[in-house]
């Protein structure tokens, strides 16, 4: 079977957000319910003598949805067999079966699962399913001015991007095995225990 | 394969009157959980879709963010109810899709906002308590024809002003029309200049004699080094795809510099290196840098002797040998004060070694870009840091060569943009003030001469009497030193008439005595260029109806006519919106600057939205001078690029305006003993989510990207303030009351709070809307005479 998934290119993306917002106006979302992110990290200190800087902090974006892992824990967690891998792969909500208990969103390592007020039931991103079987790309790559988001199968997708799935703050592949592919910005690589955090977590 | 799920197949249709149920659009979602229906096969989702859905393309609407991007909005029903971006199979870089931002691509939270005006309004109240009765059109326009009667009958056309505004810009909609219909009826008092560009407009001539100084943006490519000096097209949008291009500049092997005083997005995702420089302090760099070119040999002097004026005693112009040139002030020959890198540290809080190393990078890795941004001189002097860089590219040799840059303000070569082609007609007022000094025109016009930067009289025979703003913001948010602008405005016996024109009831319009509701560029037709670059033309056809008793701006104007008898004149024979558009594709785009376009109808038929001219080879700015300065001199006093300037040692200023770019330390800084109680220096820059006012009250936009006063951990700590407090920030102009964001992105001894949030006072006069303009100043900069507005220093501390 297929599998799809995202290449996240961290070098290029600029935070702006595109993505995110090209989401919400395609899904018709909330102000607040955020199918994709994007992740402010900021490490590093400012050192310097006397007025002068000497050294500066750096900072880094991710842009980060549901990552539709071949091992997701959202689904071994769901106790209505509301959250399933549809039939082409991807990790999906089937909303009649949703009673809005929110343990996909606790055992999911990326907060991809969303409670939709609205409709009292969880919600995430279908991978833009509607768009992918007509052959398009979801809205979110479409949508990047910089160009720092692909969609595609994933053997495609890792032959031409690498198959680098970890980035710090994330948490490890291993637990979930996501289907993504990641270009990591320099600063990522020496973010870890560099007093770093995420520093726009009320926009989360 | 599609039997498992529920897709949104925005199948209901949604009765036509329920358009007007705005509090069912905002809370979400025209498609709500009734509008979900379940459905089992891909085929019926395909015909519904063909069968119910139009998609329009369209030039996103346009409000001087820079970018000029292209929208495909799905129409059901009347109601738009998705927007996608352009979707043209190439992304080529002759050619690149116009990929709209976060403030296109979240358009129908302000389209479909609850608060959208809805009716003209009579102010009922004091002005700017915002109590307004609604009103018919015909008692508007009456009110409209009477206060503008009487004010011409009274004082005379130069007492009525229209003021600047980039609201609303694609030629139909914005102040053009208004202006339009005052040129007929015998002109109102002009403005020149803009809040955006006043000292690198005017700065930029005094050097090159022309604002035509940037290369085709894919030149870029041919760049090995670009120094982007406080300038984030990343988040500004300076051009659609400017923040592309460096990476495909990047990606061709140019190392590319960030200096900024806050990590700008452009600084993580398009540099390779950051340099904080504290505000204000550039040309302290600027200059430092030329130091180590002139001490390391690296001057192009072959370039120089041949170009330039007034660099070094040999090269001054005659007449001048004995003034002080530019290597003089360097060097420190007259002041005593040799401008070395370690001159420069303490400063700029930049490290002597670095300013060292970057200067050689610049210097030795030709061809370079010094690529300036705009917040840098909208400062105290800020003609000093256009004049700074541009001499650098001079010195350096950096012109009219591909991959070098001039610097400047860098309208396109080959003819720039042309901005606006809606034939607002001459002014018969010939006076024309510089934008930034409308409240002193307000407040004693008839002292204001040449020296206050008037142009085209000697003074001017009224004060402003009758304001009619259209889609502006500036009367009251966009200005400097909110308090002294709405006591001003307060104040019947100076402005005795305001009407204001816009989308919402903005801090302006609540200051309004009539205030007129405007549909949105969605709601009418309209066309815009492309922006400072300008390859291309899109079009923004009319595609849903203006709701309620919204009006174009042009229509407003023209039904104004009526009243006045210059219908005829003022439409030019009967003309609407789209007849103008019609008009200016064929008569003015497909005649001069883009003969190849389709003509109109066969365009808006075509439904591309847009006409693009690839750049496969793309232009050099300055190039004929370069290559022949005898034969193509520059329009300049010397014909020459000016580092010294002619024009600027006559001004007789040389403290503040000196004839060669210097470091001027600023009237507000962080030096001086004011700064004991204001010790804080804070900038506004261009957030994400607005672009200026507009969009500040959009929930997608806001909530991605939530006004805060963004301080440094270091600043935060001495004042016990943590993450997420409540902050007061104040000097002696305002004060504000916030949110805080602590950041290491901002450099200690600066805070940050973007400018363009709305004014929001509470009743003591604090402003809750997170306002920069709250705490920013009138004053004016020495020769452009242009708004200094980050030039600020404030305290800050836990609410």
């Amino acid at each position: 079977m297929k599998q799809y998934g995202f290449y996240i290119d961290t070098v290029n993306c600029s935070g702006c957000k595109t993505c995110q917002i090209a989401c919400q106006d395609k899904n018709d979302l909330e102000p607040g319910l955020l199918w994709r992110k994007v992740l402010d990290i900021e490490g590093g200190e400012w050192k310097g003598n006397d007025g002068v800087f000497s050294e500066y902090p750096f900072a880094y974006h991710i842009s980060i949805a549901c990552n539709h892992c071949n091992n997701p824990l959202c689904v071994h967690a769901c106790p209505t067999q509301a959250m399933h891998i549809t039939d082409i792969g991807t990790v999906d909500i089937d909303e009649s079966k949703c009673i809005g208990c929110g343990y996909c969103t606790w055992a999911c390592p990326y907060d991809a699962p969303r409670l939709d007020h609205r409709k009292g039931t969880m919600s995430k991103c279908d991978l833009c399913y509607d768009k992918i079987i007509l052959g398009e790309n979801p809205s979110c790559v479409d949508a990047c001015p910089m160009r720092a988001l692909d969609f595609g199968e994933m053997d495609d997708l890792i032959s031409k991007y690498g198959k680098e799935k970890n980035i710090y703050p994330l948490a490890s592949s291993e637990l979930t095995d996501p289907n993504i592919t990641i270009r990591k910005h320099t600063n990522s690589i020496i973010a870890s225990g560099n007093n770093s955090i995420i520093a726009n977590r009320e926009e989360l | 394969m599609l039997n498992k799920k529920e897709i949104p197949v925005i199948g209901t249709p949604i009765d036509r009157r329920s358009f007007v149920k705005w509090s069912s659009l905002v809370t979400g979602s025209l498609l709500g959980p009734a509008a979900f229906i379940s459905c089992d096969s891909k085929t019926r989702v395909t015909e519904l879709s063909a069968s119910e859905e139009k998609v329009i393309r369209t030039g996103c609407p346009a409000h001087n963010c820079g970018g000029k991007c292209l929208l495909k909005v799905y129409v059901r029903d009347g109601l738009i109810t998705r927007i996608e971006t352009d979707d043209r199979q190439s992304d080529d870089i002759s050619d690149p899709q116009l990929r709209a931002c976060i403030r296109g691509r979240s358009y129908r939270k302000r389209q479909y906002h609850p608060d959208r005006l809805k009716y003209p309004l009579l102010r009922t109240g004091e002005r700017g308590e915002g109590k307004f009765k609604r009103i018919s059109w015909d008692e508007a326009y009456d009110i409209m024809h009477s206060r503008i009667s009487g004010v011409i009958n009274k004082y005379g056309n130069s007492a009525i002003h229209i003021p600047y505004g980039t609201g609303s810009y694609t030629n139909t909609n914005g102040r053009w029309p208004a202006s339009r219909l005052m040129n007929i009826l015998g002109g109102s008092l002009g403005y020149y200049n803009s809040y955006s560009w006043a000292c690198i407009n005017i700065a930029t001539p005094t050097i090159f004699g022309t604002l035509e100084t940037g290369n085709q943006r894919q030149d870029w490519l041919n760049s090995k080094y670009i120094l982007m000096w406080g300038w984030n097209p990343a988040e500004m949008k300076d051009g659609t795809n400017s923040e592309f291009f460096i990476r495909k500049a990047r990606e061709n092997g140019a190392r590319v510099v960030c200096i900024d005083p806050r990590m700008s997005p452009s600084a993580i995702a398009l540099a390779d290196e950051w340099i904080p420089v504290r505000p204000g302090t550039d040309v302290a760099f600027m200059s430092a840098m030329a130091w180590v070119i002139i001490n390391e040999n690296l001057v192009d002097t072959e370039f120089v002797d041949k170009h330039c004026s007034g660099y070094d005693r040999k090269t001054m112009p005659p007449g001048h040998e004995n003034e002080e040139s530019y290597k003089d002030y360097i060097l420190g020959t007259r002041d005593g004060i040799p401008k070395t890198p370690a001159w420069a540290e303490k400063i700029t809080t930049i490290p002597a070694d670095t300013i060292r190393r970057i200067a050689m990078e610049y210097a030795t890795s030709k061809p370079a870009v010094l690529y300036q941004g705009y917040g840098m001189q909208r400062r105290a002097y800020g003609e000093q840091v256009v004049r700074a860089g541009a001499t650098l590219a001079s010195i350096t040799g950096n012109i009219g060569i591909p991959g070098g840059w001039a610097s400047g303000l860098a309208n396109q070569a080959g003819g720039g943009p042309f901005w606006t082609v809606f034939p607002s007609g001459s002014n018969p007022v010939k006076a024309r003030i510089p934008v930034y000094l409308w409240t002193e025109a307000v407040l004693r016009g008839k002292e204001l001469g040449p020296e206050h930067g008037l142009r085209g009289a000697d003074k001017l025979d009224n004060n402003i009497k009758l304001i009619w703003s259209v889609a502006s913001n500036i009367l009251v948010n966009q200005h400097g030193n909110i308090n002294r602008t709405i006591e001003i405005l307060k104040d019947p016996d100076l402005v005795e008439f305001i009407a204001v024109e816009d989308n919402f009831m903005t801090p302006s319009a609540k200051f309004a005595d009539l205030v007129l509701p405007a549909c949105t560029q969605f709601e009418t037709w309209g066309i815009e260029d492309g922006w400072k670059y300008g390859d291309e033309v899109l079009l923004t056809p009319k595609i849903v109806d203006p709701p309620f008793e919204t009006k174009s701006d042009y229509r407003i104007a023209a039904d104004l006519s009526k009243r006045f008898g210059v219908y005829d004149e003022f439409t030019a024979g009967g003309r609407n919106e789209k007849d103008w558009v019609a008009w200016f594709v064929d008569e003015i785009y497909r005649k001069t600057r883009f003969p190849d376009m389709p003509p109109f109808r066969k365009f808006a038929e075509g439904n591309a939205g847009v006409y693009v001219k690839p750049v496969h080879k793309p232009k050099i700015a300055l190039q004929d001078f370069v290559n022949d300065p005898e034969a193509n001199p520059l329009n300049t006093p010397t014909g020459k690029i000016e580092i010294f300037s002619i024009d600027l040692y006559k001004a007789g200023q040389p403290d503040e305006i000196p004839p060669v770019p210097k470091y001027i330390r600023e009237w507000d800084n962080p030096f001086d003993e004011k700064a004991r109680k204001y010790p804080l220096q804070a900038m506004g820059h261009h957030y994400n989510p607005r672009v200026h006012s507009t969009h500040n009250n959009n929930e997608w936009t806001m909530n991605a990207f939530p006004q805060r006063v963004f301080i440094n951990p270091a600043d935060a700590s001495e004042r016990g303030i943590e993450d997420g407090d409540m902050v007061s920030v104040w000097n002696e102009r305002g004060a504000m009351m916030l949110k805080c964001r602590i950041t290491k992105r901002i450099m200690p001894g600066v805070i940050d709070i973007p400018q363009g949030a709305w004014y929001d006072p509470d009743e003591n006069g604090v402003d809750r809307g997170g306002n920069v303009n709250i705490l920013t100043s009138e004053r004016w900069t020495p020769f452009a005479k242009g708004n200094a507005q980050h030039t600020i220093m404030v305290e800050i501390e836990k609410a």
